[in-house]
């Protein structure tokens, strides 16, 4: 692994996520949780708010006075809901720029996942102006300070007839019109904002929006308490005929205006263009190599769309047969969505390693990394295993394990048909196999590890077979920071294997299975 | 496998911990909703803002009687006008000390529209006599409307200079 940032920041994430492992269990990791935390968020603020709205006034002269009304004769419901809506939407902040340096981390950002990336970038500024607009409607000190300061530097585009400022030059300027356009874009905004989530999750197959039951409850009720011991503060009422001097300012959602007010407003818009233009360049900057997109072989697909069910990237369709064969349906890669993980070979009933007769093809297949080269690479890799407990391991690119003898590197734990397992064990080529992927709280492939899982506890197609030994198949999960913990339970699991009798059901491998030839990503190294 | 129910309940210690673990983070949160306070303007600061709209003049040239002949009869408008608008003079002294003295461009792509501006002065707290003048012709020497102002200015004050020419020129909110 090179040291890079990304790398290095890939492993504290790693370190400090199996601290918090210990603490809420891998299920329940709220860094593994960020996408699903950032759409609970959004809907606690969603439902305080229109709670608020209840008991809000929208016009200019009385929202201040609501306002104080509900934090204070009101605060066991209202008051609670105004500080549950203010921390929620600061949290949300939080926990987008979290998730946002995670995925980056996670280096799940580029090639042909750039469309969650891109569809991110506006989210970042939706949050940002529903916090502001939301700010405004308080009318205080500090809605006073946001709506000058705000003001100003949209004036400084020149693209308003009348400079709006002056909407907040003496008292009796002040319009209840514009009020009312803020109240009514404090709306419309995070409506938008929804959308734009919306579209952020809608290349990824069954993405997680709601965080795991007992996390989301931890999480209102911690915000529950939080806002009744630290009910949000309120500051005096606005008044135009004063100018804010020092405002109690909120650190997440405003953190810009103290850089608004320092810099030049030309440098404002500029940084503002150049973050954005930067950020939503990530993807391309460099871009990375992936390999070729799943190929289908029709003659060898019966449409059980089973990789349609299994692929994280919704990068299979199903569509009507085309080619005479009787069955209903056949399966269409979307090639600019697919990452080649290799997850539907993996799943495909015809994937496997036992067929002796003719050339070795599945009903979906990497091109660069086809079943026949896979099988291959089992053979060569079982070649550098050697005396008692020889134990074969299918390696996920992204979790802990490095090159090693014996050792097959893969795209994606789950891209292995467990027939594969099978195979190894009863072809002799291994005593066991050990099956190493990414961390369990959050798989480089999202499903990944779950599919992985499910095959193997034979809760979903294609299952491990029952004849498979349980006692000869290791899995362990492990992120890039586990090596050591890895390392040690591969030889544990080699240690145990050499004291087990020979395995009784050896149909050792015939001439004609060993005839592919292995890739260069795999086998023995 | 034990059910949903069982298998939380005996998860109680992670959850008692997860729970104290995001509350530290929530009541950190909350702290930086409000804190630390942001000084905006120094203390003892005054804030002036000079803020208006004006249009500049137009140059004009009588019609002769030939081209007024030409015209249809409903079209007979005595006078010419350039689209474009003179730029709106401002200038504006504190104590007798300039601090704004601007061609203030007039609006629009044509330049058709009225000339505007914003400006922001901050000054500490105390007694200052304002002079301001505005000539929206270059054709007129000197200022066609001229102010002045003493102003007793507190801190944290917002003080608006306005202009509006119908009613005589510069006046304060
Ligand atoms: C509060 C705002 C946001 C919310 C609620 C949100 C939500 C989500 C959710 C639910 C997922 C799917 C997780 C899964 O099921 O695996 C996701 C994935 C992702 N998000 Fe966000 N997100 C937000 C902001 C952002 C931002 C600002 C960026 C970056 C600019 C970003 C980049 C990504 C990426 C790269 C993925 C991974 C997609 C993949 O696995 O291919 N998100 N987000
Ligand atoms: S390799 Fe298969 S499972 Fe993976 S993204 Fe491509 S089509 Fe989907
Ligand atoms: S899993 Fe295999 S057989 Fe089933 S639809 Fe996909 S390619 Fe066809």
């Amino acid at each position: 692994m090179t040291a890079g940032p990304r790398a290095v920041l890939r492993h504290g994430f790693d370190r400090l996520e199996r601290i918090l492992d210990r603490a809420f269990g891998p299920d329940w990791n709220p860094l593994a949780q960020l996408g699903p935390l950032g759409w609970f968020l959004f809907w606690i603020v969603a439902v305080t708010g229109i709670y608020l709205f209840i008991f809000f006034d929208t016009g200019v002269t009385d929202a201040y006075a609501s306002v104080t009304w509900l934090s204070a004769d009101h605060w066991w419901h209202a008051g609670v809901a105004r500080s549950l809506h203010r921390y929620a939407s600061d949290l949300m902040v939080v926990v987008m720029f979290t998730h946002l340096i995670r995925e980056w981390a996670m280096d799940r950002y580029r090639g042909r996942r750039w469309f969650s990336w891109i569809t991110g970038v506006p989210v970042i500024w939706f949050v940002y102006l529903s916090g502001i607009t939301g700010y405004w409607l308080v009318w205080d000190d500090l809605a006073q300070y946001v709506a000058l300061t705000s003001t100003e530097l949209l004036d400084s585009l020149g693209i308003f007839a009348e400079p709006i400022a002056r909407n907040f030059l003496a008292p009796e300027l002040l319009s209840s019109r514009f009020f009312t356009l803020m109240v009514f874009l404090h709306i419309a905004i995070p409506l938008l904002l929804l959308l734009l989530m919306w579209i952020h999750i809608q290349r990824i197959t069954s993405a997680r929006t709601r965080p795991p039951r007992v996390l989301g409850a931890i999480t209102l009720g911690a915000l529950v308490v939080g806002s009744v011991a630290m009910p949000a503060p309120l500051g005096r009422a606005a008044d135009l005929a004063t100018v804010p001097t020092r405002v109690d300012l909120d650190w997440f959602l405003l953190s810009l205006y103290p850089v608004i007010e320092s810099l030049p407003a030309g440098a404002i818009w500029a940084g503002v263009a150049g973050f954005t233009v930067l950020l939503a360049g990530l993807p391309w900057l460099p871009p990375r190599r992936e390999g070729a997109a799943a190929a289908v072989f029709l003659d060898h697909c019966n449409g059980c769309a089973r990789c349609v069910a299994d692929c994280p990237y919704a990068a299979i369709t199903l569509v009507p047969r085309s080619d005479g064969l009787p069955f209903a349906h056949e399966v269409e890669v979307n090639a600019a969505r697919c990452v080649a993980c290799g997850i539907c070979m993996g799943a495909c009933p015809s994937s496997t390693p036992f067929r002796r007769s003719g050339e070795l093809i599945t009903g979906i297949d990497l091109p660069d990394r086809p079943l026949a080269a896979l099988r291959a690479d089992a053979i060569a890799a079982s070649g550098a295993l050697a005396g008692a407990g020889r134990v074969l391991t299918l390696a996920c690119a992204h979790g802990a394990a490095g090159a090693a003898p014996g050792r097959i590197i893969l795209p994606c734990v789950a891209m292995a048909p467990p027939s594969l397992v099978d195979f190894i064990i009863s072809r002799g080529l291994a005593d066991g196999v050990a099956v190493a992927g990414c961390a369990e709280r959050d798989c480089f492939n999202r499903l990944g590890v779950a599919w992985t899982r499910a095959r193997f506890a034979r809760e979903r197609d294609p299952y491990l077979r029952a004849r498979v030994p349980r006692e000869r198949v290791l899995t362990v999960w492990a992120g890039p920071s586990e090596r050591p913990r890895l390392e040690a339970e591969l030889s544990a699991f080699a240690g145990r294997l050499a004291t087990l009798p020979a395995y009784e059901n050896l149909r050792p491998l015939g001439d004609d299975e060993a005839a592919a030839t292995p890739t260069r990503e795999g086998g023995a190294r | 496998m034990t059910g949903p129910r069982a298998s939380w309940l005996g998860r109680l210690p992670q959850i008692a911990l997860g729970g104290v673990l995001i509350l530290a983070l929530v009541l950190g949160v909350a702290t930086l909703s409000a804190r630390p306070a942001w000084q905006s303007l120094a203390p003892g600061i005054a804030l002036v803002r000079l803020s208006l709209t004006h249009s500049g003049a137009r140059n004009c040239r009588d019609r002769t009687a030939d081209e007024l002949a030409k015209l249809p009869k409903n079209m007979r408008s005595p006078q010419v006008c350039e689209r474009r608008r003179a730029p709106v003079r401002v200038e504006m002294d504190v104590d007798g000390h300039s601090v704004l003295a601007a061609d203030l461009p007039p609006s629009g792509l044509a330049g058709s529209g009225p000339s505007r501006i914003y400006h922001r002065i901050e000054l500490p707290a105390g007694s200052y006599r304002l002079d301001l003048r505005l000539s929206d012709d270059p054709a007129t020497q000197g200022f066609e409307y001229v102010a002045a102002f003493d102003v007793d200015l507190h801190p944290a004050e917002s003080l608006a200079v306005d202009f509006d020419a119908a009613s005589g020129g510069f006046f304060l909110h």
